[in-house]
Parts: structure tokens; sequence; C-alpha cells
């Protein structure tokens, strides 16, 4: 038989972004120590929409750690305590009986609340809507093998190109940067050779864009890789601060 | 009504290159005169809405969650096929083509799947341009592993996540042509209802998820790439938010239905372990490249899996299918698997599980080897479980994974409804009665870049369109329609949850229409599912309003349709009264148990047009003709 425990959940309730937001305190019961911690607020949700209360708004698609969409702090943790977990793979047998859970959204003025849990995250959209792409036009590529890859380069690449856009990091950050994001993005792209044509075009607008949007700068805390769900390395914001260096300094881009 | 499915005469080969020179043009200062809509931002609407953003058209593009890049592609783990014969393993555009239609168990369109198998090769290409960081050896050049159902190696991968790579790549694209202008995007949005007017589609009304308003929005076309249905199972590996709703509401607007009854049930997923369970989780096919599925020899052996001597263990795919061993296509693995479970050979505390063994694999080529290839599988199996699949097997049973059944489009992917196309896992076009693995990737980009950016401006180019204001009758009328349904499930203040009626659903579903099915067990279907939407529109309880963020009430709309179409899907099932593929009518089987076709009277697609609320639905036939290939009993052996 598998393990059930009794928690209590102080979650975040804002009805509306122009809303004022307020702690409520819930008793969830009977819990079963397999769920994952989104399973346990359905039945949480479910107990709330029988009695005639509203259920608690949250985030959440793929369940599985990949698409980016759920993230909660948990005990002041993104995604929670667990290392290199999204709060979707989260589950519950990493909590004790009679514990209590504070639940809120990111913190982060560039990410404002629309209800309870779920928050506006389109300023990372608009970051790579600066530039974090290769202009290649389809039906405009090469055969595929021309350009060999060397296998670490490629891998190195890959690893940056993982992150799935949680926002986890800027909600880490004591400044609410978004350095991790970006510097995953600009990485990925930077270490191909595909990616090259543009890289300084790209690193300078993407930092400019974020400037724009409110997110703070970087001054080497290290949350955000500590509480990246894809475990993002901060050598990337090493790299693009140098791909932002080089691009202020040696190319013609403004 | 007659189906033309607009084939182009000649041979295999030239059909796709003939009919692009035939396809009317439009000519690129004319393009922009020209919006479309395209509702969905996987692979295909992504891909869709950057390529045709590219040629100049104005493009606004609709998803469901805050940001395009979210999209359930994102989860596909395994790989893309395509025809490149890289590994000079005798791999062929024709190869892939004969593939797909054999795994497909011969119920789908030559033309279709052998332009599929041309354009494989192009979608490499363009992925590899935009960054995807596909595998590559140590010559850096590109790598391939093996998927069921081939037994040529030509499946490209990012590790396990070859979905969200390639999605990623798509997403770049789009956002390029949304930083130019080019693509509006609206996320957050629901789409409600398609508008047709004078016999064409002409645009859509959508719920803004945050704010509740009713939105109309006016274009020459409209593209659908909302994905598939298989959570009308309740549990499935879908997303959480994937729906029929959009392809359901074409439906009723007038577009065909195609062959509802294909679902795919995947062999390797994580079991089942409680009633709150809210989804299944896959762990990719690939991962049957090195591991060994077993059960014990002996039904009711609970004795642990390191427990249980070689000798004492039954490897029943390898055994019955030599030649393709564990890697026979998904549809007669997952029989496979029930099959020994009903046998009481099933592992686990359910008894609804089988080993996938890597013990082997790791021996031959280490850990390192094996962690290489699927080490973020293994780290979210353990995530899951708590076990590790390093040092013991891992426990798998099929789930319901992807559905081939569609909305009917012609070889233009255009619907029914003139303007109406619909691409990706949303039409049935290319995988016939089973989808090989890798397959969905390479459909999903071929419709999105190559596919329908030529078709859809043969349309435009050819057809008169009068202009549509978004004050038309039609679409203040739809959008009023919209509402009032919304109102009407506000208003029920029942006693059951949407989810609680949608998990009862699923379980009817899953029981009489899912690996096995029988009339019997079908025709009680239809009756149970209909009494339970009897109750459901009196009994379910939705809270708060329409004017805010309320994700019950998105929940409510989306379970009122699977209702619906559950039903269109048991008629299709009750219909097909043959085995093939993915569909295994009890009735119609060989002496070891195996798919039995009948092509003298099912080698068709059945297409259903929509007769009414409650009324059975108008069933269409759209013949399947094979000029190319021989239809054979389909042998894994």
């Amino acid at each position: 038989m598998t393990k059930a425990i009794n928690l209590r959940l102080k979650i975040w309730r804002q009805k509306a972004s122009d809303a004022k937001g307020a702690f409520e305190t819930y008793d969830a019961r009977d819990i079963s120590v397999d769920m994952s911690f989104l399973e346990m607020l359905d039945v949480v949700n479910e107990r709330l929409t029988l009695d005639g209360r509203e259920p608690i708004a949250f985030d959440h698609d793929c369940r599985e750690g990949i698409c980016g969409t759920c993230g909660s702090v948990v005990n002041g943790r993104p995604h929670g305590h667990i290392t290199a977990t999204t709060l979707c793979q989260l589950h519950m047998r990493h909590f004790k009986d009679g514990q209590t859970i504070v639940i809120e959204p990111w913190r982060s003025k560039a990410f404002p609340v629309i209800r309870d849990l779920v928050v506006d995250r389109s300023p990372l959209d608009k970051i790579i809507q600066a530039g974090g792409y290769i202009s290649v036009t389809t039906g405009g590529a090469q055969e595929a093998n021309t350009i060999p890859i060397p296998t670490e380069q490629n891998k190195m690449a890959m690893d940056a190109a993982t992150c799935i856009g949680c926002g986890a990091c800027v909600a880490a950050c004591p400044n609410s940067s978004a350095m991790l994001f970006i510097g995953a993005s600009v990485s990925h792209l930077a270490l191909l050779p595909q990616g090259k044509p543009e890289a300084a075009r790209r690193v300078l607008s993407m930092v400019q864009k974020m400037d724009e949007l409110g997110f703070g700068n970087c001054s080497n805390e290290t949350e955000c890789e500590a509480e990246c769900p894809k475990e993002i390395s901060i050598t990337n914001i090493a790299r693009l601060n140098r791909e932002f260096i080089k691009a202020g300094f040696f190319s013609t881009e403004e | 009504m007659t189906l033309d499915a607009k084939i182009p005469a000649g041979p295999l080969e030239n059909k796709w290159d003939k009919h692009r020179f035939e396809l009317k043009l439009e000519n690129p200062s004319n393009r922009r005169k020209f919006s479309i809509i395209v509702v969905g931002t996987g692979l295909a609407g992504s891909s869709a809405s950057a390529t045709l953003a590219e040629l100049g058209y104005n493009v606004k593009t609709f998803c469901l969650q805050d940001s395009p890049r979210r999209a359930h592609s994102i989860a596909a783990q395994g790989g893309i096929n395509a025809a490149k014969n890289y590994q000079n393993d005798g791999d062929s555009i024709w190869r892939l083509f004969y593939d797909t239609i054999k795994g497909g168990d011969f119920r789908s369109r030559e033309a279709n799947v052998y332009r599929l198998a041309q354009i494989s090769n192009h979608i490499i290409d363009q992925c590899v341009a935009q960054g995807v960081p596909f595998a590559r050896d140590y010559g850096g050049l590109l790598t391939n592993r093996s998927f069921g159902g081939a037994q040529v190696s030509r499946t490209f991968y990012s590790r396990g996540q070859t979905g969200q790579q390639l999605l990623l790549g798509a997403y770049r694209a789009l956002s390029r042509q949304v930083a130019s202008g080019q693509v509006s995007l609206y996320p957050r949005r629901d789409i409600l209802d398609i508008v047709v007017i004078d016999g064409k589609a002409r645009g859509v009304i959508a719920r803004n998820l945050i704010t509740g308003n009713i939105e109309t929005h006016v274009a020459h076309a409209v593209v659908l790439a909302t994905g598939g249905y298989a959570n009308v199972f309740f549990l499935s590996t879908n997303a959480m938010a994937s729906n029929v709703s959009a392809i359901f509401r074409a439906y009723r607007k007038g577009a065909f239905f195609a062959n509802p009854c294909f679902t795919q049930i995947h062999p390797t997923c994580i079991p089942v372990h409680g009633t709150y369970q809210s989804k299944l989780t896959l762990m990719s096919e690939s991962l049957r490249n090195d591991g060994r599925v077993w059960v014990p020899k002996r039904p009711g052996d609970k004795r642990s899996p390191d427990q249980i001597p070689e000798s004492e263990r039954d490897y029943f795919l390898e055994k019955k299918y030599p030649s393709f061993g564990n890697l026979v296509p998904r549809d007669v693995a997952s029989r496979n698997v029930k099959d020994q479970c009903d046998q009481g050979k099933g592992v686990g505390e359910t008894g609804l599980a089988v080993y996938l063994d890597f013990a082997d694999a790791i021996k031959r080529e280490g850990k390192e080897s094996i962690s290489q290839k699927y080490g973020n599988l293994f780290q979210m199996y353990e995530k899951i479980t708590a076990q590790n699949p390093y040092e013991t097997p891992m426990m798998i049973y099929p789930a319901v994974h992807y559905t081939m059944g569609g909305l009917w489009v012609d070889y233009n992917l255009m619907t029914t409804i003139p303007g109406l196309f619909a691409i990706g896992e949303a039409n049935f076009s290319d995988h016939g009665a089973n989808r090989l693995g890798a397959s969905a990737l390479m459909q999903g980009l071929a419709d999105g870049y190559f596919i329908i950016s030529n078709s859809i401006g043969g349309y435009l180019a050819g057809t008169r369109l009068n202009d549509v204001a978004v004050d038309h009758p039609d679409f203040r009328s739809a959008a009023q329609r919209s509402l009032e349904r919304i109102q009407r499930l506000l208003s029920i203040k029942g006693k059951r949850t949407a989810d609680a009626f949608h998990k009862e659903l699923g379980l009817i579903l899953w029981e009489y229409c899912g690996m096995s099915r029988n009339d019997a067990g079908l025709t009680k279907a239809k009756e149970l599912v209909h009494s339970l939407k009897e109750e459901f529109w009196n009994n379910v309880i939705v809270p708060g309003i329409n004017e805010e963020f309320n994700q019950s009430l998105e929940k409510a709309g989306r379970v009122a349709d699977f209702f619906e179409f559950s039903e269109l899907m048991l008629s299709d099932t009750l219909a097909r009264k043959e085995s093939c593929g993915c569909h295994f009518n009890e009735a119609h089987q060989t002496e070891d148990n195996e798919a039995l076709r009948d092509d003298e009277n099912f080698c068709h697609v059945a297409a259903w047009e929509f007769n009414g609320v409650d009324q059975e639905p108008i069933f269409h036939k759209e013949p399947l003709s094979y000029e190319n290939v021989v239809l054979t009993r389909r042998s894994y052996k």
C-alpha cells in the first residue's frame, strides 16, 4: 500500500492583476506520496469546487517537465526544494506528514500576476523575438551534413538549448534578471556555425530588450543556476558576457 | 457528396512536383492582401505560421498556452525519420514510403505518404540550418538510431528531447516573423467556433482566457493545427489542455471527420498507479533499441525481477517476432503486452505492467553509453517511480498516445469546407491505422513547412472571396451562440466537477474502445456515454464567471466536446468490421491473434458528416487504391 500524508497549505490567492492578493490556508488530507505536486493541487481543487469555493488557478500543461508551463515558489524555492525538477515532476514523497507548505507565484516586476499562481511570462517571448533565432527562410537550407560540428561543441549547444523557458531563473534571482535565460539562447546559437553570422546583432538586441522589459542585472548570485530545473550552467552567462563585449567592441552592429 | 482527394495523376514520384507546378500562384505583392488564421503552435502550426509569413501573407496565430513554445509537440522524445540514408543501410525515399504505408496497415493514401517521404530530407536540412542540435558522431556528422517498424537506422534525434528541439526551432522561426510584424500572436485563446460564410471558412470565434472576452477574427483562410484527440480517454500521454474542440467545432460546421477509431496506444509508458492520476508519461520507443521486454514465464510470479533467473523469463516479443524483436510496431507491441497481462503474467503492484530491461545493454556497452542515449529518460522515470532503471528493470504498460484519425483532408490538406485546412495530428492523412515511431514530427513539419505553404496559395489564387468584416451577421450569431453555451455551463451548478465526468468518460472508452474492441462492448459504451453526457449537462458544477481567468470553465467546455466526439468515435469503431493496425476488433483476428484486415470491404477511409446533435453521423467512403504497393498481411516475424 502506498503511504498517505496530511499537509497544511498556505497559498497565494489573487483574483486578478489589479486585485490585492493574500495568503489563504487550506488542509490537504490523505495525499498519496506517489502523487505529483500538481496532482495534489488537483485534489485540493476538486474539494474546493465541490464546497462551492473558487479553485486555485495554476499554470500547467505537459506534466512531464518539458513544456515549461508550470512553476510556483514552494517554501521559498522555485519549483520546490528538489534540484533539477519542475513542479509537475516534484512528488509528494519528498514532503513530511503534517508539514506546512507555502505556495506563491513567481515574483518579478517583469511577470505580473494574472491570477493566484499564474503569471504573465510573455516578456520571455519578447526577448526571443528580439533576436533569439537564426534567419533561415524555409526552403533555403543546404544539405544537413555539409557542415560538421565537433561533438563537444554540439554537446555544449545542446546543454544550453534544453532551457524550457519556465522563468524559474528570474524568480530565483534577487534582481529578477533574465541573464540565464538569455545566456542559454545566445550560447546555444553562438556555439553553432549556423548561428555565427548573426551572433553580434543577436546578443546586443536581446540584452537591450531585456533591459527595456524591466528585468534586472546579473550580480553573480548564482541562484538561477541552483534553481534551474534543466541545470543550465551559469557558464552560459559568462559566454553571454563575452559575446556581448565582443559584439560591442569588434562588430559594426549598433 | 463525393469525396475527391484531388490526387494528381501520373507516376508516384512526380505527383508532388507536377502538382506544385499546376497550382495557381499568388504573386508576392498580392500575398500581403491576404490574411490567414493558424490555430495551434505545435510543430505543424508554428512551422506553417512562420512559412506563410515568410511568403508575405498576414498571419494571425492562436494558441491556448501562455506561449507558443509550450505546445505538446515539445514532449516528443525519440526522434524524426528521414530517408537520408546516411548509414548506407539500404534506406531510400521508397523504403520510408513503404515502411510507413505498411506500418499503417495499408489504410493511408499512397500519394500523401510518398510526398511525406520525399519531403523528409528537406526537413532535416531546414532544422539543422535553424540550429537544431541533432546528435552527431565524433566526426561531427549527423547520427541515427533505429525505431519500431523499420529495419534501417533513419531516425534523427536530440537526446530524448527531439520534439523540444524541433519545436523550439519552429518557435524561433515563428518569433522572427512576429518581430517582423508579419505574424500577430494571440496566446491564451480557446477557439470556440469556426465561421463559415458563403460556404467558405472565413474566421474563428475565440475566447480570451484571461479576460473571458469573446473575440471574432476574420481571415481569407483558416488552418487548424490543434493536434489530436487522445485526451478523450482522460488518461493519455497528451498535455492536460490538449483537446478536440477546434476540430470538433469544424466537424459540426461541415468538415468531415475521418477514421476517429484509429487511436494509437503506445506500448512503453509508465504504468497507472492511482485514481488521482492526471496523466500518463511516455517512455520513448527508442528505449526498445536497447531495452528487452519480458515477463515471468509463470503467471502470478511475484518475485522481484532480480530473483527471477534467465530461464524463467519470457522475452515474448523476441520469441514471437524474431526478425523485428523488441522493435515491432507500436500496435503489435501494445497488444502483446496486454495479452501477457491478461494471462496473469503482468508485474508490479497492479499486475498491469511488463519489464523493460537494460541489464544486457549496460553489460554490453557500459553505463556511460546508455546514459548518453537515454539519460534524461532514465532520470524522468526515477523521478516518477522512485526506482533506478540502471539497477532494476523499468516497468511499462501501454497508454493512449496519438490519434491517426482527424479531419478529412484532400491532397492539399484542405477539409471539406473550402478555405479550412487541417495539418499535423489534426488531420487524418498519412499514418493509416497505425503511426510508426518518429513519423509524427516528420508529418507535422512536412505539412507546416512545405505543403500548406504551397497548397494555400493555390486556394487563394483560384478562389473568389468577398470582403467580410467582423460585424457580419454570421460572426455575430456565432459569437452569441458560443457565449450562450458558456452561460449554460455556468448555470447548471450541479454536484460533480467536469474533471470527474471526464475521468468516468475516459474509463468507459478505455474499457470498450481501447486496445481490444467488440461489437457488444461498443454498443454498451454508446449507451453509457450517452447517459453520462445527459448527466453532465444537468449535474456539472463550473465555479466562477465567464469574465475572468477561469480554468474550470475552459475544462468544462472541452469535456462537453469530448462527450459529443466520443459518440462519433464509437460509431466509427462499430462500423469498421475488420481489424487493422491499432483497431483490433476481436471478431476479426488470425489464428495467432494478429489483426485480420478485410481489404475487400474496408480498404477505405471512413469520413463522417455531422447530422445534428444526437443523430447518427452520415457515412462517406473514400476508397483507397494501391497502384504501387501490394497489400500484404503485415508480418514482423
